[in-house]
């Protein structure tokens, strides 16, 4: 399935995406795209592309939309009464709403981690190995290689390989989220989106999720939703800024934090009144 | 993006922390201005007592920048500040470095003065120090005047004099070069009075960058190592 995308223009940009992305292989992109529950409006014309193999950062006050936009690119919205949506969010230039897109794969390409960490009540081991039999792999070595490798992606192998047959609710809520991620990545999807991954764990664990979120983009692309824009500041390279619904600003994180364009964004990200 | 001045923060002892130190900045470039008015008196009256005073009073400029200093290091560390509130700590960090240098100066002009007093004195090359001077302390007083209003077209209006600063300067190192090449009984005097000359120019020199610090706080670019025509084209451009 293909469908034919316009070249983005400067109209459908307009002014809010700088040209800092025209280097960059694009994963993933929004083309005027709305969301509506029901007959509030949620998002209002989201133009931004995410762009592949970095770090894509979503900032914002609560209800600015950005947990919403990031549940639309792996479809968890689809399961929201009277939710309706305008204009198109593309994949890799595929559609992703489209109707011949099968929504089980399209969730394999674009996993999803959420803030609290939801290990299933397995043994370590079995976390990791469940999506790969629901893939039909059933080679039980494979299944080992690819349960360590990921757990070796998620900087949690040195703190689990020895105890792999344990529950998983035995780790700490730090491992677990690793283990989470661990889960998600061993499927090896092409996008992570992480919802405040971080936001239930401790300063340590913080960091060794943030560490893990900066290897993880050598592989692949991350967009993540967080509250602390510390850590937008810390593991991003790029940031969208949304504020009621609209994408307010998107540049790299480094100058989005120094100089932003947008009083909106400045007001924001200094703490002042808006 | 322009410094938001009057936007208050939600926590508003960052606003606080902030203001203090700001006003702290300004109390330091008041103290620092002191010092160079007293030194250019001493040196052009031959006043001893009033440089060496000076001379020792640099101390307390010293203890201002550290002061400052530390309290920088408690905002960045406790309330971790962004964008133009980044800006406006990066730049007081530095505008306090390039006062602490003024005030080195001060001084150097002090111990020079003091020499100087005890010598015979050439009118002349006092009259241009004179003058040096006037404009040095002139552009001191506006790059603070800028800072303290944050006040970017006086900022570039005020960078832009230090040209005619080097250019005094160079005028009063030729005359001196060509007296001392004349009369070599004049060399110990006169160079004295050159890095008297030479430390006026720095002052300058420091003055500008202060400006230039301005420019980064509210417009966030740096114009250090630009073309400030094609930087003040931009800004005039905006305005």
């Amino acid at each position: 399935m293909s469908i034919d995308t316009p070249a983005l223009s400067e109209e459908l940009l307009s002014g809010k995406e700088s040209k800092i992305l025209d280097q960059e292989d694009i994963c993933m992109e929004c083309h005027d795209f709305s969301l509506y529950y029901s007959e509030k409006q949620a998002l209002f014309k989201i133009n931004m592309r995410v762009p592949s193999k970095r770090v894509t950062a979503f900032i914002g006050p609560s209800g600015c939309g950005k947990s919403t936009l990031l549940r639309c690119m792996n479809r968890m919205n689809d399961l929201v009464d009277g939710v309706r949506l305008e204009g198109k969010l593309l994949l890799r230039g595929e559609d992703v709403y489209d109707r011949s897109v099968n929504v089980t794969d399209l969730r394999r390409r674009v996993g999803m981690v959420f803030q609290k960490p939801n290990p299933f009540p397995k043994s370590i081991f079995e976390n990791v190995a469940y999506g790969l039999r629901l893939q039909g792999i059933s080679n039980k070595r494979e299944i080992e290689d690819r349960v360590e490798w990921s757990l070796k992606r998620s900087a949690l192998w040195d703190e689990v390989g020895s105890r792999l047959q344990e529950n998983a609710f035995s780790l700490s809520g730090g491992q677990q989220q690793r283990l989470v991620i661990a889960r998600a990545i061993a499927i090896q999807p092409e996008v992570l989106l992480l919802d405040e991954p971080a936001s239930a764990l401790d300063p340590i664990s913080t960091l060794k999720i943030e560490e893990l979120i900066f290897e993880l983009k050598s592989q692949y692309t991350v967009a993540i939703v967080t509250h602390n824009m510390q850590q937008a500041a810390r593991v991003s390279d790029y940031t969208a800024f949304m504020y009621l619904g609209e994408l307010i600003e998107f540049d790299a994180t480094d100058r989005l934090f120094t100089n932003p364009k947008e009083k909106k964004t400045e007001d924001y990200i200094t703490g002042r009144y808006g | 993006m322009s410094i938001q001045i009057a936007g208050q923060h939600i926590l508003h002892q960052f606003d606080d922390d902030l203001e203090s130190t700001r006003n702290k900045v300004l109390n330091m470039g008041g103290l620092v201005e002191k010092q160079v008015e007293n030194s250019l008196i001493a040196l052009v009256n031959s006043d001893s007592n009033l440089a060496e005073q000076v001379a020792t009073n640099d101390y307390q400029v010293n203890a201002m920048e550290v002061a400052i200093d530390e309290e920088c290091n408690h905002i960045i560390a406790l309330r971790q500040p962004a964008a133009s509130d980044l800006r406006l700590v990066v730049a007081i960090i530095k505008t306090i470095t390039d006062l602490e240098r003024i005030g080195d100066e001060a001084e150097k002009i002090g111990r020079y003065a003091v020499d100087l007093a005890s010598e015979e004195r050439n009118e002349l090359y006092f009259a241009e120090l004179k003058s040096l001077g006037d404009q040095v302390k002139k552009i001191l007083r506006d790059s603070l005047d800028a800072f303290a209003r944050m006040d970017v077209a006086n900022a570039f209006e005020t960078a832009a004099r230090d040209k005619q600063i080097n250019k005094e300067y160079d005028v009063i190192t030729r005359k001196l070069i060509k007296s001392m090449t004349e009369d070599r009984e004049s060399v110990e005097r006169g160079l004295k009075v050159m890095w008297c000359a030479r430390a006026l120019e720095r002052i300058g020199d420091h003055a500008k960058n202060i400006c230039e610090y301005v420019i980064f706080t509210v417009e966030g670019k740096d114009v250090r190592h630009t073309s400030f025509r094609q930087a003040l084209e931009e800004f005039e451009g905006k305005a």
